[in-house]
């Protein structure tokens, strides 16, 4: 027992090291922000002048068509891209990512739509992927440990899995979304990133996952939650960020703005009514 | 601070259910890789026992075992391989590599036959290295590279062996010291009643049990089904999957000099064209034993019962008194049968 939580200890070890290291910011320090970040590659400008923030229990959703670049931006948190404008604050100060790995480290985990899982390795395997729990003198794996903790952390989130030993392309898209997810907190993250979590779900496998994002922003999680598809922004979102062409189109926090307006935004707004005056219909 | 206190150690302590491990336990066992095979094992054994009236004795089991074992060792490696997602072509002609490596090494520099088995480790060690070096850096598919080390190693053995010896196989090293201990350690045999077993069997059985434990039981284990099973998703979590990957290539070459060396201290002379088709009785035993091709899954077990299938068919065929011409087409047609087996006992894995 005390070996497994060494092991436990030194997985986190940095996200609780950052924590301490932080001075203790008030509820309105965001854990993330971004000020004026722009990237371009070469004479291509991916990105210009966003501004986003994502405080501790809260969901901002950034919405966009294809194009819009919600991937650069992902990027971008993630560790993956370096912005070439502006600058990204992490609880309140300055930082750069190196790599994603930094970014892991403080506690930045990023979600992407293929998940990172082993469709044939049983649920509790993946769930503990490089990260496996181990005991004895010869450092077996410790599978029930693992396998108890895997259907604990799901249920806390409300996922009720039965067999965690079922490979995990046996589960529903929802259920894959949510495990990886649940993977993503218990290893130590404080913001989540999703991306596009109920693109390629049904309606019920989205309220699935819906439900999943509002038990970690209850839970204290910072969520930036990225999708084209309004209706389930809104459900969610505490502020919303609507990219187009790289550019940010809108800015706003739920309280400031409706379903229909945050819809017709997305559809493309006076550009739509453009068209339709266009077409003459 | 909600944040900091869920980053509180103390929130993701790790429960023990020991309800957990019951669960469907029957079902679990269904779908095991290794059923299908073991049925095929049984039906084998039956027909053999009913056809060919010498293959009931202990002494054909002594016999057929034996066979199953020179090839369930190396099976063993190559389904290790497999269930890490790359294939091994050259493992066949590897095993005589390093035979003619240990032999002609101790030989002509006149050294203690175990330093030439321990330099031939590592020659097969370094084939074993620069397969997987070469596969997961060129990201050529290991089918290729192992087919081009394949040729170069045929060509090897019979060159340098002319060149060194004069003729096509090496000189006996009988006489030589470190014979008799080495033989005792690969090539000896120990009697259970009657009954004469070649020890070759006992290092299967050891080295499957070894296999299966670190498939299953250790971390090692999990990241060789995880860089079978999806490579991509592996590194994304921080497998280090090139390193798994030359490890399972080198895990191979030791499985080839064990083998190598049971074959010199057997024979004391080794002739260099041989080997050549092995590498496909690996793999035979490894698939019929349910390893995927595709990678991600199978299991040692698997492969010990494939290479005993291929054991009883070698040594039944002689016991019924057939034509041991039909050999290969029944290796042949069990190959068939056993894929098309493995594949229904999946899809109803994936379907429960």
């Amino acid at each position: 027992m005390t070996r497994i939580d060494e092991k436990r200890e030194s997985a986190v070890s940095t996200t609780a090291e950052t924590s301490i290291e932080t001075p203790p910011s008030g509820g309105k320090t965001p854990l993330i922000e971004l000020k004026h970040v722009g990237k371009s590659y070469g004479s291509i400008i991916a990105l210009k002048d966003i501004n986003l923030r994502v405080g501790a229990g809260e969901v901002t959703g950034v919405l966009g068509d294809n194009g819009a670049g919600k991937s650069t931006l992902i990027k971008i948190i993630a560790g993956l891209h370096k912005p070439t404008e502006g600058e990204m604050l992490v609880d309140g100060e300055t930082t750069v990512f190196e790599s994603p790995k930094e970014s892991l480290d403080k506690g930045v985990a990023t979600v992407y739509q293929d998940l990172a899982v082993v469709g044939l390795m049983p649920v509790w395997r993946n769930f503990f992927l490089g990260q496996e729990l181990r005991k004895g003198p010869f450092k077996a794996l410790d599978a029930n440990g693992m396998r108890a903790t895997t259907l604990n952390e799901l249920h806390k989130m409300g996922i009720d899995l039965p067999d965690v030993d079922a490979p995990i392309s046996s589960l529903s898209g929802g259920q894959r979304q949510c495990v990886a997810i649940a993977r993503a907190i218990f290893f130590g993250a404080r913001v989540l990133i999703l991306d596009e979590p109920t693109a390629a779900l049904g309606v019920k496998q989205s309220g699935m996952v819906l439900r999943y994002i509002s038990a970690a922003k209850e839970q204290g999680f910072g969520v930036i939650f990225i999708t084209h598809n309004p209706h389930h922004a809104y459900m969610v979102g505490d502020h919303f960020v609507l990219l187009n062409r790289g550019r940010q189109k809108l800015d706003c926090s739920y309280d400031d703005i409706t379903l229909e307006e945050l819809t017709q935004q997305m559809a493309g707004g006076d550009e739509l009514d453009t068209l339709a005056h266009e077409l003459g219909r | 601070m909600t944040t900091q206190a869920d980053l509180d150690l103390a929130t993701h302590k790790v429960v023990h259910d020991e309800r957990v491990k019951e669960q469907k336990r029957m079902q679990r066992l269904l779908v095991r890789p290794e059923l299908g095979s073991l049925f095929g094992a049984i039906i084998i054994f039956i027909f053999f026992a009913i056809v060919a009236p010498p293959f009931r004795t202990p002494e054909a089991m002594a016999t057929v075992l034996y066979a199953s074992s020179t090839i369930g060792i190396m099976a063993c490696a190559v389904a290790l391989l497999m269930i890490g997602g790359e294939f091994d072509l050259s493992s066949g002609v590897a095993v005589t590599t390093s035979s003619l490596a240990a032999s002609m090494l101790a030989y002509n520099l006149h050294l203690n036959l175990w330093i030439g088995a321990l330099l031939a480790l590592g020659v097969s060690l370094a084939i074993g290295f620069i397969n997987g070096y070469l596969v997961v850096k060129t990201k050529i598919p290991s089918f290729l590279i192992t087919l081009s080390t394949f040729l170069m190693l045929t060509g090897i053995n019979l060159a340098v062996t002319k060149l060194v010896t004069g003729q096509v196989a090496t000189q006996s090293v009988s006489d030589m010291a470190g014979f008799d201990s080495a033989k005792k350690v690969f090539a000896s045999s120990f009697t259970i009643g009657s009954v004469s077993i070649r020890v070759t069997v006992l290092w299967w059985l050891l080295f499957t049990v070894i296999a299966t434990w670190v498939l299953f039981k250790t971390r090692v284990g999990n990241w060789i089904f995880a860089v079978g099973g999806n490579p991509d998703s592996a590194r994304a979590v921080g497998v280090p999957v090139n390193k798994v990957k030359i490890g399972l290539f080198m895990t191979v070459g030791f499985g080839a000099w064990f083998v190598g060396m049971h074959l010199l201290f057997a024979f004391n002379t080794i002739q260099s064209g041989q080997g050549v088709g092995n590498e496909f009785l690996y793999i035979i035993a490894a698939v019929i034993g349910g390893c995927l091709l595709t990678g991600g899954f199978g299991t040692a077990i698997g492969a010990a019962i494939g290479a005993f299938i291929f054991g009883m068919t070698n040594q039944g065929i002689v016991y019924a008194g057939w034509n041991p011409d039909w050999f290969k087409f029944f290796l042949g047609a069990m190959l068939l049968l056993a894929v098309i087996a493995n594949n229904a006992f999946r899809n109803y894995a994936a379907k429960r």
